[in-house]
């Protein structure tokens, strides 16, 4: 499968990465490897096979609905880089 | 109108968990900004959430009582997308595999019965609360991050506004009698998502639908609907084609606008997580929380019209609501006379709680207490208006019905010869009215009950009083 550097591009918006055109023909090259390589499972025929919904064979991990502890909200929001009124503060989102 | 509305709903519901889906935080509604989070619910690195038990238990429920086959294998998937609301940058909810899939709910229409499917139910986390009213920045409260919800899509079922919001009553109704939600709709516990699209009558081949987000009230859905089916009729009538879009509705205008963002176009590059690992429950379990589902109101509806027989109309506004329902059941188990309780439920009741704004819930007094008043007055110790004066003393103060009418001496008076002096001297202060009676004018009577009444403060039995005046003219 090749990739065109709109693709890329597309990929890059979804993920809010900006790249220079240079960056862009790079990693169309790369990220073409890849899929290729990747084409070679395509070989096996997995008609038979469940999808793996997990690497490891176990189920059923749960917690008891009991509350513990929150943190302090100085400590919640101690990493924003901006806060105001005990809330993160983001840049104006318009609806 | 030659046009035929086709309308799926997507709802969303906020387990009544004490928990959060993957962490220990509270859900507990209305505390301060950013109190309920802990660094799994603000997505910091390197924690791993752990499912919440009930939630599973929850969905199965909801879905057993939809009529939903329960998967015995499912699994949570990752939704990406950014927004300021979900600290992670994804949405961990399912996919491919939801925990409940075709299910059925038959619904009544007026005068018509009809079945909507159920395309599935799935579990998810919901995300934070935005506040736009500061000035150049916008706010985001992350206690709701992480609160449990479950999505239930419908199929393309509804073809009007009324049955959009007889279906969207009876989920509400259905998740309050499970003990899934409590369906605080102020709360946001219950919103919808509206899937439109419309068709000239009789084409097989379904229109282009819009979806409109952010109905947080049965009134607002049936207007949106009614409203965006107009817009798309108007829209093809002049020739122009309906845009597959997502709108957003305004309640307060009454009209619904294009959420013409980038993020529109939706790609939620969804995957498994690999945090989480697949939910697989055997047969045992789910037959488990069939046998101890709590009764349905369809179920109960029916009981009440067969075993206390109850007109179909009585036995559906009790069951509107699991409080009304429990409520009544308890008192007539307390009483032992089903029709004296729809009576006063139904009548003084639910007029004072309309009144005062309140619900079944925040009654102050209980189904036994409602039970003794009944048998007060039905072994004749109270009248069944000095039995409202009670009542009303009952909604203020909580206090048993016994007491009430011991403290404010409002005992009936069913003793003639203490009732006979009363009567006599009534009698004798209102001549022009014994003369009327005397000359058969039957209205007279009731203006001596009336005196007796009074000189009594209510309390004379009037059936022991009429005998009175009828055996002293």
């Amino acid at each position: 499968m090749k990739l065109t550097k709109e693709d890329v591009k597309y990929v890059a918006d979804l993920a809010r990465l900006e790249f220079t055109n240079e960056e862009i023909d790079r990693y169309v090259h790369q990220l073409t490897d890849i899929l290729e390589y990747e084409e070679q499972l395509n070989e096996l025929d997995t008609s038979n096979v469940a999808p793996t919904a997990h690497v490891l064979p176990i189920h059923n991990v749960f917690r008891e609905d009991v509350v513990t502890p929150s943190l302090d909200r100085e400590k919640a929001l101690m990493n924003a880089p901006e806060q105001d009124k005990g809330c993160f503060k983001v840049p104006k989102v318009i609806e | 109108m030659d046009y035929e509305i086709v309308i799926g709903l997507e709802i969303h519901s906020e387990l009544d968990t004490n928990s959060k889906i993957f962490c220990g935080c509270s859900t507990t509604f209305g505390a301060e900004e950013n109190t309920q989070t802990c660094p799994v619910c603000l997505g910091l690195p390197g924690t791993l959430p752990v499912l919440n038990k009930k939630v599973v238990e929850y969905a199965v429920r909801a879905g057993i009582a939809m009529d939903c086959k329960i998967a015995n294998f499912s699994k949570l998937d990752r939704k990406n997308y950014f927004y300021p609301d979900l600290p992670k940058a994804y949405q961990i909810s399912q996919f491919d595999l939801p925990i409940c899939q075709r299910g059925d709910v038959e619904i009544e229409v007026g005068d018509y019965k009809k079945t909507i499917g159920i395309t599935r139910i799935h579990i998810e986390e919901d995300a934070g609360k935005l506040i736009h009213d500061s000035g150049e920045g916008t706010l985001a409260d992350n206690n709701r991050c992480g609160v449990p919800l479950i999505e239930i899509v419908t199929e393309p079922d509804m073809r009007s506004a009324a049955e959009a919001r007889t279906f969207a009553e009876k989920i509400k109704s259905i998740l309050e009698y499970t003990e899934v939600s409590d369906c605080k709709m102020q709360e946001g516990s219950l919103r919808f998502d509206v899937n439109l699209s419309v068709r000239k009558n009789g084409t097989k081949e379904l229109g282009t639908r819009t979806e409109m987000k952010n109905l947080n009230s049965f009134r607002a859905l049936e207007r949106a609907v009614e409203a965006e089916s107009r817009r798309q009729i108007f829209e093809l009538e002049r020739g122009n084609r309906i845009i597959q879009e997502t709108r957003k509705w305004d309640d307060d205008n009454g009209e619904s606008f294009s959420l013409r963002s980038k993020e529109e176009a939706h790609d939620y590059r969804y995957f498994p997580d690999p945090d989480l690992v697949p939910i697989v429950l055997e047969n045992s379990y789910i037959k488990e929380i069939e046998d101890h589902l709590p009764k349905l109101p369809w179920v109960r509806k029916k009981d009440y019209m067969e075993k206390w027989n109850l007109s179909e109309y009585d036995a559906d506004v009790l069951t509107v609501s699991k409080d009304t329902a429990s409520f009544f059941e308890k008192t007539v188990e307390a009483c032992g006379d089903p029709k004296s309780v729809v009576n006063w439920i139904m009548g003084d009741i639910s007029a004072a709680l309309n009144e005062q704004n309140i619900s079944m819930k925040d009654v102050k007094f209980s189904p036994g207490d409602l039970g003794e008043l009944i048998g007060l007055i039905n072994k004749k110790a109270i009248s069944v208006s000095i039995g409202k004066q009670v009542l009303k003393q009952m909604m203020e103060t909580g206090e048993s019905p016994s007491k009430i009418v011991e403290k404010s001496g409002l005992s009936q008076m069913n003793d003639e010869d203490e009732l006979k002096k009363i009567v006599l001297t009534v009698l004798e202060k209102n001549p022009q009215s014994v003369e009327d009676l005397k000359n058969g004018k039957e209205k007279a009577i009731g203006f001596l009950v009336g005196q007796i009444m009074k000189e009594t403060k209510g309390k004379a039995n009037p059936q022991v009083v009429n005998k009175l005046i009828k055996d002293n003219i």
